[in-house]
């Protein structure tokens, strides 16, 4: 126990006298936290949207008018021609052309049906549908409107149409505030980056430098070595956790209605997961830069499949249960339903076993695979 | 010279793929004698030291370290020895002192009693005044001596020294050697290895390995006699232009 | 020039011995693109959501099978009462509660009208307003049925048509960005490593005291990861180009020259890295650590820059990544021209000026 003590004495000076990494490791996630929080969200806003009014009649301004008044699309310009138009796309200056044909009044008004032309900049699939569905509703909530004036022009015949409204209800976040959602996930890559990149880099560094082997020649226990090792990046961890956790408190106002204590509790063990890894990356490797490439292709596979940037309920089912070997994955849900719904100990009690579950493995798999003889 | 040996080797081997490092060497060393290991780069040497040390497993054949096996005991052995690398492995960014704190804890050694042993050391290697300094900052020398008396912290019977004088001047070589001459005066076993033919002399006894295989075994004095020359430098010339 | 050649010959030795480093560095990209295609996209599919229908009748239930017929829903879960809706929701078993009013059907005969809660789960915004969107799509298919006899005639209608990527797909979208995070990490990362290590070694003092120029050390430890990053490109766009059918609508040559300017803006921004990182661990950390998230959120790859917040617009324009990104989208899918994208080369050629000039102005104060 008390060689424990010493290597973590020893680990905390080194970490605290590296002037240079003392940065990296306290203010650049949390940089990172306050800028990307506010830039990362999926919401369709400020659309480039332009037009080619060839009418030029009361109805086809009124129209027009629903778009400018719109939230979703900017209007850019209005273009003589849909050609010039198209122009602009090409240059990337708009990403909508709504073009409105000759006669589009007279033929609404003279009972016959008529057709507007959307043009859409599809490169980005997901943003491209968004923007399909807010034009057609913006399309059909003006056709709507101007039934009641047609009536008249409609040889006296009115029929009242049914109509099923739909009500939205938002839950948890009723103004669909991107940074309750990204805040906390954001803070649970941050915090799992560093404590990776860290761990799996340390003890290559001792290999590289000659110390390990000093290190191996003493009597010194390999259990009491790797305790020692990780468990100043284990207090890292949590440190960046808390102020992380005040940040999106204070800052980005991310309501807390769970237990914080049931949190570090969380994440305490989920710092084990990660910490495995990096240990087991490390016994591995020869340099420092082997160890943090693999880390950094396990953290980017990691991060790409945890549900963060996009929902795993939408992935193939093959893809589905290979997240269940994501530890980041449980971090990302935990933290969301604790923080967010205000979910207790019996919601996440089978994500707690599971963590437990890996970071006994993959511990053990890494102490295992450390040898302090060749 | 006292009789007991307190390391014995028979036919141990070492071999990487198709690569034999060390070919089945079989040599005894005596508590508490200067063993010197030579060879030339390449030889085998640290191969062999680091099987010895057991941080290295023999592909085959058997080492009795300080009472001990080197691959049943491995742990037991490690508390017995202490071991000076070839890059004196110490942490450039910890201060002498945390040095010595670190070491002397991982060998299991009370509070009370570092610190005794530390104000020892500082004194006998007048390092009182840096002793808050960064080791990286040091002279290689220093770094040295710091090296070589951290490894006797917990007193072991046995230290093993590898090519502990690469890189330094003449001068602090010849200190340190009456460094290691004060340590075997006390009964300390050094087992150390050179590629400096001239500190051949200062050892005991001599094994001069030659690709994988100890080629000559004896006193410094005995094996010039045996070659019929004047230096060790040329009792190795002579075996290495064996060798071609 | 000989001994220059020794050197980038040295150079590439040491980067292609890495077994393992090599591995990672061309099983990344493969891997994400792999990914990308075949496991991650933003639709939503097979949602889980759960119904409480307080009516019953046969205009719900007609409904609900349609809801249970569509491929972005799953019925999970039938409720009865609405306090069951908090605990579903706490445990994260549905994403939505649909919520049918009494007397569905009966309203909607005598008033004309009936009411749908669409209640969702909206710590997950993007899901909520798409779940609600896609609800509400349904719902609106349903109501033209209903009132097929009634069809007013003064109908606007749309015609949609979908520029460069017609059947939306998203490799469109991940390709170019994939392309651009590897380019820009690899090369920083090598590039700052590289150089870093040698200090740590000492052994760049002994190449800075050799005949080399200065110059040419630092052109010799590059070289290598142009030609890496060079195949990783090629290996990206082919990937894309073959397997997932991304069409590569302008010049090629373009697309190269672009790539390779893309890669010695990165290597320039390693290097400046390697002048103020005093080992490859600091290193390693500011180029990976501090690199990846903002290239990946910043750059535009993800999510849309016009959807962020003014300041955060402005940020993203000293990410050189996102003009890659706008030039290699304009390059592969609208193929346009240096006449539409001079604009965004100009800026990358200037952003590696910038790199190349701060750090010669911090290696000429190391010296000192």
């Amino acid at each position: 126990m008390k060689t424990i003590l010493f290597i973590i004495q020893k680990e905390f000076k080194q970490i605290f006298r590296n002037k240079g990494m003392l940065p990296i490791i306290f203010v650049l996630p949390l940089i990172q936290l306050l800028i990307l929080s506010n830039a990362a969200s999926f919401e369709v806003k400020n659309i480039p949207f332009s037009f080619v009014d060839n009418d030029h009649s009361k109805v086809s301004r009124e129209l027009i008018e629903k778009f400018k008044a719109s939230d979703y699309f900017k209007i850019i310009d209005e273009f003589p021609s849909k050609n010039k138009a198209v122009a602009e796309m090409q240059k990337g200056n708009v990403d909508v052309i709504l073009e409105i044909p000759v006669n589009f009044e007279k033929d609404l008004i003279k009972n016959r049906g008529t057709t507007l032309s959307v043009s859409i900049n599809a490169i980005d699939g997901a943003s491209a549908g968004i923007m399909n569905v807010y034009i057609s509703q913006i399309i059909a909530g003006y056709n709507q409107s101007i039934q009641p004036q047609l009536v008249q022009y409609n040889y006296g015949f009115y029929v009242q149409l049914k109509n099923i409204v739909t009500i939205p209800s938002f839950w948890y976040n009723e103004t669909l505030n991107y940074k309750t959602y990204m805040v906390p996930g954001i803070l649970v890559l941050l915090v799992t980056m560093l404590t990776l990149f860290l761990s799996s880099m340390n003890i290559v560094r001792e290999k590289e430098m000659g110390t390990l082997e000093q290190i191996n020649v003493t009597p010194i226990k390999k259990y009491q070595f790797i305790i020692g090792k990780l468990f100043p990046f284990w207090v890292l961890g949590l440190v960046i956790l808390t102020v992380g956790l005040i940040i999106a408190k204070i800052i980005f106002k991310v309501p807390m209605l769970g237990n914080i204590g049931l949190i570090y509790f969380f994440t305490s063990v989920y710092l084990l997961v990660i910490l495995g890894i990096g240990l087991f990356i490390s016994n591995f490797t020869e340099t420092q830069q082997q160890a943090m490439f693999i880390a950094w292709f396990f953290t980017v596979i990691f991060i790409l499949m945890s549900g963060l940037f996009t929902p795993i309920e939408s992935m193939p089912k093959w893809a589905q249960n290979v997240t269940l070997a994501n530890p980041i994955r449980y971090f990302v849900e935990v933290m969301r339903m604790v923080l967010l719904k205000g979910s207790g100990f019996p919601e996440i009690k089978q994500h707690l076993f599971i963590l437990f579950g890996y970071a006994f493995i993959i511990n053990g798999l890494a102490v295992w695979s450390y040898k302090k003889t060749n | 010279m006292n009789q007991e040996k307190i390391i014995t080797v028979q036919n141990l081997t070492k071999t990487f793929g198709t690569f034999t490092a060390v070919k089945g060497i079989s040599f005894d060393v005596y508590k508490g004698e200067i063993f010197g290991f030579l060879g030339a780069n390449g030889a085998g040497k640290t191969t062999a030291i680091k099987m010895l040390i057991g941080i290295s497993k023999p592909s085959s054949g058997k080492a009795v370290v300080a009472g001990y096996d080197v691959v049943e005991n491995t742990e037991s052995v490690k508390k017995s020895i202490g071991y000076m690398s070839q890059k004196f492995s110490l942490y450039d960014d910890l201060t002498i002192k945390e040095n010595i704190t670190f070491f002397g804890g991982i060998y299991g050694l009370s509070r009370k009693n570092i610190k005794l042993k530390m104000n020892d050391l500082l004194t006998e290697l007048s390092l009182q005044d840096v002793a808050n300094k960064l080791v990286g900052s040091l002279p290689l020398g220093w770094k040295q001596k710091l090296s070589f008396s951290i490894a006797l912290l917990h007193e072991p019977q046995i230290v093993f020294l590898d090519e502990p004088t690469g890189g330094v001047d003449p001068i602090t070589r010849r200190q340190f050697w009456e460094m290691i001459y004060a340590e075997a005066n006390k009964g300390t076993t050094i087992f150390v290895t050179t590629h400096y033919m001239d500190e051949a002399e200062y050892c005991d006894r001599v094994s001069i390995m030659v690709e994988g295989v100890i080629e000559a075994l004896d006193s410094p004095k005995k094996l010039k006699e045996q070659f019929n020359v004047a230096s060790m430098n040329d009792v190795f010339l002579k075996l290495a232009r064996n060798v071609e | 020039m000989k001994r220059f050649i020794g050197f980038v010959t040295k150079e590439f030795y040491h980067i292609f011995r890495d077994k393992r480093s090599m591995f990672i560095l061309f099983g990344m990209p493969i891997a994400q693109i792999m990914l990308f295609g075949f496991a991650i996209t933003n639709e939503i599919n097979n949602v889980n959501i759960a119904i409480l229908d307080q009516s019953k009748d046969s205009e719900t239930q007609k409904i609900i099978s349609k809801i249970s017929a569509s491929p972005y829903f799953k019925i999970e879960q039938q409720l009865t009462t609405e306090n069951q809706i908090e605990a579903v929701f706490k445990k994260g078993s549905v994403k939505a509660v649909l919520v049918f009013e009494k007397d569905f059907s009966k309203n909607l005969q005598t008033r004309n009208h009936s009411k749908v809660q669409v209640i969702s789960d909206a710590t997950d915004p993007n899901m909520a307003n798409t779940i609600t969107n896609y609800v509400h799509a349904i719902l609106q298919k349903y109501i033209v049925e209903l009132n097929k006899n009634n069809q007013p005639i003064n109908h606007i209608q749309s015609q949609t048509q979908l520029y460069y990527n017609p059947e939306l797909k998203s490799v469109f979208t991940f390709v170019p960005g994939v392309m651009t995070v590897i380019l820009m990490l690899v090369s920083a990362m090598m590039t700052s490593i590289s150089i870093t290590r040698e200090k740590e070694l000492g052994t760049m003092e002994i190449l800075l005291v050799s005949p080399l120029k200065p110059i040419q050390v630092i052109i010799g430890k590059v070289f290598p990861y142009i030609f890496l990053s060079i195949i990783n490109a090629v290996v990206i766009v082919s990937l894309g180009f073959f397997v997932f059918k991304m069409p590569i609508e302008g010049s090629l040559f373009l697309l190269a020259f672009e790539s390779v300017l893309f890669i010695v803006t990165a290597l320039s921004l390693g290097i400046l890295i390697s002048t103020v990182s005093n080992s490859q661990q600091t290193a390693m950390m500011i180029s990976l650590f501090g690199l990846m998230l903002p290239v990946i959120i910043l750059s535009g790859f993800i999510f849309p820059i016009s959807s962020m917040p003014l300041p955060m617009q402005i940020i993203s324009n000293i990410i050189p990544a996102k003009w890659f990104i706008i030039i290699i989208k304009g390059i592969l899918l609208k193929g346009v021209g240096l006449n539409v994208l001079w604009k965004e080369t100009l800026i990358l050629v200037g952003m590696t000026a910038f790199f190349i000039v701060l750090s010669i102005k911090k290696y000429k104060i190391r010296l000192e």
